[in-house]
């Protein structure tokens, strides 16, 4: 990851709020406001207890480019640590499983979603715009894929596994 | 200050058709109702649904909106106030119980009973009966520090004396 300016911390917007079904448009990594963007989710997601990923959306801005951070996840395997990708698309999924998650979105429920354990992610990383393949695995996958959804428009609730998979939320931490 | 409307649980069953639901529904916005929480399900090919709704409206105005579809045959309604609940139910530790096995009478007093003896909250449950094999899962919530070895060996033993399987396995959750 290029080395980011310091980052705001931002307010995370819960759902039914309109930016959260709204597809991101693609974005100029090299671009100043998208490089502060990058810098404000890391800030933010640093900031929030449990939190392993941060959508634009989730901060009101409907563009494509989210973070990620899954270090110390006692379920992550392959941990590419704390980095933003740009325009991500998901090239391969496989191995899916079944998983209960929950959203800083969405702060009443959980659900029961099946997410692909081994991925393939094609995206750019902020500042430079070099385009990255990252192959991973276990929870960095599942997060990946719970915040490339994000910038599609999608909340986890778009992929709940049918009429009882929807749960109340329990107190996370 | 005014208090908001009591809660009232309508509780329909009967013989399934399409258009139950939309019915239902389509009666109690009719008086201004609005629906919470619900569930509805085919039991043996039986419609069995409870939805609680708010309204202004009274319990009878309620029953009143309800009655074409009692009697559009086959479909009993029942409409009652509710009170708000002394405690929201999901504290502790969430569990998935899996039973299955051979048919017989007692399988679910016989089990429940154990995570009752734990102090087991049953939150979500269903079971199936196919041609002979019974199928239960449910989602049991256990307090803090409850000893989940100790629980899941006495649902060993309370299955091995029915004869089915049993397991017992903690709900991961994640935050992303």
């Amino acid at each position: 990851m290029p080395p980011l300016p310091a980052g705001r911390v931002l307010q995370v917007v819960q759902a039914p709020d309109p930016v959260l079904a709204t597809p991101g448009m693609m974005v100029d990594p090299t671009a100043p406001e998208v490089i502060a963007l990058a810098a404000d989710l890391l800030a933010t997601q640093a900031v929030s207890p449990g939190c392993v990923g941060l959508a634009a959306q989730q901060v009101g801005i409907a563009w494509r480019v989210f973070s990620v951070d899954v270090t110390g996840h006692p379920k992550a395997r392959t941990c590419h640590g704390e980095f933003v990708l740009c325009n991500a698309v998901v090239e391969s999924a496989t191995r899916k499983e079944r998983g209960r998650e929950g959203c800083m979105s969405v702060p009443d429920f959980t659900g029961d979603v099946a997410r692909a354990r081994r991925l393939v992610v094609r995206g750019q990383l902020p500042v430079t715009g070099e385009w990255v393949t990252l192959e991973t695995d276990a929870f960095e996958a599942v997060a990946l894929q719970h915040e490339i959804d994000h910038t599609d428009g999608m909340i986890f609730l778009d992929r709940v596994a049918g009429p009882h998979a929807v749960h109340p939320r329990r107190t996370y931490l | 200050m005014t208090l908001p409307p009591p809660v009232l649980a309508v509780t329909v069953l009967g013989d399934d058709r399409p258009g139950i639901v939309a019915e239902l529904t389509e009666a109690l916005a009719g008086v201004g109702g609005n629906l919470e929480d619900s569930t509805m399900t085919l039991l043996r090919g039986h419609f069995a649904m409870v939805v609680l709704v708010r309204t202004g409206a009274s319990q009878e105005d309620v029953e009143s909106a309800m009655a074409p579809l009692a009697q559009s045959g086959g479909l009993s309604v029942d409409v009652r106030s509710l009170p708000d609940p002394a405690h929201l139910s999901g504290a502790g530790q969430p569990f998935t119980l899996r039973v299955h096995g051979a048919d017989r009478p007692g399988i679910v007093a016989s089990i429940t009973r154990v995570l009752a003896r734990h102090q087991g909250n049953i939150v979500d449950l269903g079971t199936r009966l196919g041609s002979a094999l019974y199928v239960l899962m449910a989602e049991v919530m256990l307090p803090e520090g409850t000893d989940v070895e100790a629980v899941q060996a006495d649902l060993a033993e309370a299955a091995s004396g029915l004869g089915v399987d049993v397991s017992l396995h903690p709900v991961d959750d994640d935050l992303l």
